[in-house]
């Protein structure tokens, strides 16, 4: 084995990142690194590269015990990593990029003619042949992430991670990437694959390695694995152990909103999706398969650029969030601390900021109307505070995101969008969370919720949208709404496509 | 065509565009005896604006060096009033202590990763004071030597001056021209100003570059303030104030984005000489009040930074 790592362990409060996790990565293989949010995936990576150091464990890289302390450390062993967002300076040139630290000289001076010479040597070897002089920023993704992988091999030249390095191109680019890399691998690098996108797993990598919280859950080679075990793994049950609850029967209700074709190039591909009153439309897939973007999409966050959007009054204006305010939709975002909050407000001021936004900041809200507001929805949501005057970065995850709930509400919005409403929260405050969501929904709102929990979304959802590598690529209503149909259909194998 | 080169174009263009319509106006303009005054009048201001490039290249600022420049005057002057040192000893002494100055205001931005800004803006105010400290009145400096420098020219066909302090200038925008482009230090310094994150991670010693950046800033403004002490012949503590800005504006005028990574030498000069060459004419009109020069400059300032705003939309559409 080239590089072996065991039982590499990573502790940080609270929780332990990496647990006991072994990894052999040979040379003259790409090796799938697999696992959901928070699996352990980056950690690892981390470890590797010298930004974090491990609390235990061992690295071996060709025999020899390694311990990096940072990413240039980590380089001249011979490991090299490539991000999602490439990691090179768009304002040097090629030549510049490729070469820095290099440089030939003479005289102490850069050897210009040399350098160029050099770099277009090099980049000859991966199949390109682009004037080196111009800045890199001026070529696509695709480019700027092949000149980072060759900058990654030369520097490096035993281990080359590539962390998402495809997230950002389309399918032409990914398969030019792709031929990259495989070239890499029958030169004999090792190199570790990280990517949300299956397929891409499935053409490119040899073997896989499947984390799930901070655990090794399986390393095997990728010839004969199915899908469906592999989404098995990540999301860790095993479909004998669900036990699909009955989803209460959908009624019939008119549809309120109707979205045809809308979609947004290299973000979503355009769907169809209505909307009925009092309706949980879920959407579920893998983390990077276009949820959040979907929700964006609608909010007008990052506006669709097809299709079209109506009510039963005619068409619906989305294009930023403030319109889509007014057609009467909310959004609560995945990250709450950073996109829901403002945590040095306190509750009231949190609460009322919606409803202030909407009727201009000429025109304030008498106090004691906010007072009673915020009183109001702390005593329907049960938001667990000593007062309405508490900054609102000191209540819990759960509060908090009840606080969130309440802005919206405060609003009296007919279509909200949660984006992992439970994410972070304690057991107890996620049950109370759900049956919000019930409540709500039996008063006519609508709600689209995504979240990665399936049983929440069997739980709440009366239908369930299942996304795959930025499509709609199945749907599921009433009966059908269970963990295993929609793991079947996240994986892309029987009949729920 | 590279992108990164279209503000030195237009910088160069609206040079020679304004020294054609000068010239239509007034034939003279294009004498040797001009051109020589513009290298003369703006040499010290060409030579600090070299080392303000270059900050503003690695994506910081220095606020400083208008300070800096008076009290090295007033250094020099009461150094060769009040001792019977040699003025290329007090120059050394002098470049030393400015480059030293430098260093320090660059390490503090690095290690204590507060914003160059309010480093240099503390710098400026020492500076300052410290030139009060020294003298409070302007001090003439009489040293013969220092008749020896500003006596030194060669005559140009034309009887155009070139003299010593306009040959410096060009010569250190030279000196500025190959560090920042054919060095590694160069690179490093455009790395930073590109993201200093990215940098960091492709190896460039931030902590380094970024003192060595501002060490050569407080050199320039040191030999700036020798320049300005030779071309006014005395030193004094209120002399250059605001001259920082006047050279961050001829760096943006230049062609170099303020917030770092992309720029020339080259066009630091051209800026330089844009903005002599526009006192100029309004000297030669004679009618036109010299508040006309801060408004043609801050105009000039806006459409440069459209156009910096407008070529960084284009070159994001482009991917």
């Amino acid at each position: 084995m080239l590089l072996s790592i065991r039982s590499l362990t990573k502790v940080f409060p609270g929780t332990r990142a990496l647990d006991d996790v072994d990894l052999d990565i040979a040379a003259g293989e790409v090796h799938a690194l697999l696992g959901e949010n928070g699996a352990g995936k980056s950690t690892l990576i981390k470890c590797l590269t010298g930004a974090y150091l491990r609390d235990g464990g061992t690295i071996t890289l060709e025999g020899a015990p390694i311990d990096p302390r940072s990413t240039l450390q980590a380089q001249e062993l011979g490991i090299g990593t490539v991000y999602q967002e490439v990691n090179l300076l768009p304002n040097l040139t090629v030549a510049q990029n490729l070469m820095f630290g290099r440089e030939p000289r003479r005289f102490g001076l850069i050897d210009m003619r040399g350098m160029r010479s050099q770099a277009r040597a090099t980049l000859a070897q991966y199949g390109l042949s682009i004037d080196v002089d111009r800045d890199l920023g001026s070529y696509s993704v695709a480019i700027q992430q092949i000149v980072a992988i060759a900058r990654a091999v030369e520097i490096s030249g035993k281990v080359l991670i590539l962390d998402e390095p495809t997230a950002s191109l389309d399918a032409a680019e990914v398969a030019m990437v792709f031929d990259v890399v495989r070239g890499l691998r029958d030169r004999g690098m090792a190199i570790v694959f990280v990517s949300h996108f299956l397929d891409q797993v499935f053409d490119l990598a040899d073997r896989v390695t499947i984390l799930r919280n901070g655990r090794r859950v399986a390393s095997q080679p990728i010839v004969g694995l199915s899908r469906m075990a592999l989404v098995e793994q990540m999301l860790g049950r095993a479909l004998e152990e669900v036990v699909a609850s009955p989803a209460p029967e959908a009624e019939q209700a008119p549809a309120m909103l109707h979205f045809d074709g809308i979609g947004r190039a290299g973000v979503v591909a355009p769907f169809d999706l209505t909307v009925a009153a009092g309706e949980v439309v879920g959407l579920a897939g893998l983390l990077g398969s276009g949820r959040t973007e979907t929700a964006e999409m609608l909010f007008g966050i990052r506006p669709a650029q097809t299709g079209t959007a109506r009510d039963a009054d005619g068409p619906l204006d989305l294009r930023h969030p403030r319109a889509a305010i007014a057609a009467g939709f909310g959004f609560a975002p995945e990250d709450r601390k950073t996109d829901g909050i403002v945590a040095d407000l306190s509750i009231r001021e949190n609460i009322i900021l919606g409803l202030q936004a909407r009727r201009g900041w000429a025109r304030p809200i008498p106090r004691a109307e906010q007072n009673r507001l915020a009183d109001d929805y702390i005593r329907q949501l049960d938001i667990r505070t000593s007062g309405r005057e508490k900054p609102i970065g000191e209540l819990s995850g759960g509060n908090q995101q009840k606080a969130v709930l309440a802005r919206w509400l405060a609003m009296n919005p007919r279509f909200l969008i949660l984006d992992e409403p439970t994410r972070g929260i304690d057991v107890g405050a996620h049950a109370e969370i759900l049956r919000l969501i019930r409540t709500l929904t039996d008063k006519g709102l609508s709600l689209l919720l995504i979240s990665s929990e399936l049983d929440e979304l069997v739980a709440v959802a009366d239908r369930v949208i299942v996304l795959r590598d930025r499509a709609h690529v199945a749907q599921l209503t009433g009966a059908a709404v269970g963990a295993d149909a929609i793991m079947h259909a996240i994986a892309g194998t029987g009949d729920a496509a | 065509m590279n992108t990164r080169l279209l503000p030195l174009y237009a910088t160069i263009a609206i040079f020679v565009l304004a020294y054609a319509l000068a010239y239509s106006q007034f034939p003279a303009m294009l004498s040797t005896r001009v051109i020589g005054n513009l290298l003369t009048d703006n040499a010290y201001l060409g030579i600090v604006a070299v080392g303000m490039t270059l900050v503003i290249l690695s994506g910081g600022i220095d606020l400083s060096v208008g300070s800096v420049i008076a009290f090295s005057g007033v250094f020099i002057a009461v150094a060769l009033r009040d001792t019977g040192l040699h003025p290329l000893a007090v120059f050394a002494a002098l470049l030393l202590l400015t480059t030293v100055f430098g260093a320090g205001m660059g390490f503090l931005i690095d290690r204590l990763a507060m914003p160059a800004f309010i480093v240099t803006l503390a710098g400026m105010f020492l500076a300052r004071g410290a030139a009060y400290l020294l003298s409070v009145q302007a001090v003439p400096i009489t040293h013969p030597f220092y008749k020896l420098l500003q006596d030194a020219y060669w005559l140009m066909p034309g009887r155009g001056r070139l003299t010593l302090i306009g040959v410096l200038m060009l010569a250190v925008v030279a000196l500025g021209a190959v560090v920042a482009h054919r060095t590694r230090f160069g690179t490093s310094v455009y790395a930073l100003g590109g993201g200093a994150q990215t940098a960091r991670l492709m190896g460039v010693p931030q902590g380094r570059t970024t003192v060595l950046v501002y060490a050569f800033s407080g050199l320039m403004a040191g030999l700036s303030g020798i320049v300005f002490s030779v071309y006014t012949g005395s030193g004094y503590s209120l002399a250059t104030v605001g001259t920082e800005l006047t050279a961050i504006a001829a760096v943006v005028i230049g062609g170099t984005l303020l917030t770092g990574g992309s720029g020339t030498m080259i066009g630091t000069l051209v800026g330089v000489l844009t903005m002599g060459l526009i006192q100029t004419y309004i000297v030669f009109d004679g009618s036109l009040s010299s508040w006309w020069t801060k408004i043609v400059i801050g105009l000039l300032l806006l459409g440069f930074i459209l156009l910096q705003k407008g070529l960084l939309r284009l070159s994001q559409r482009g991917r």
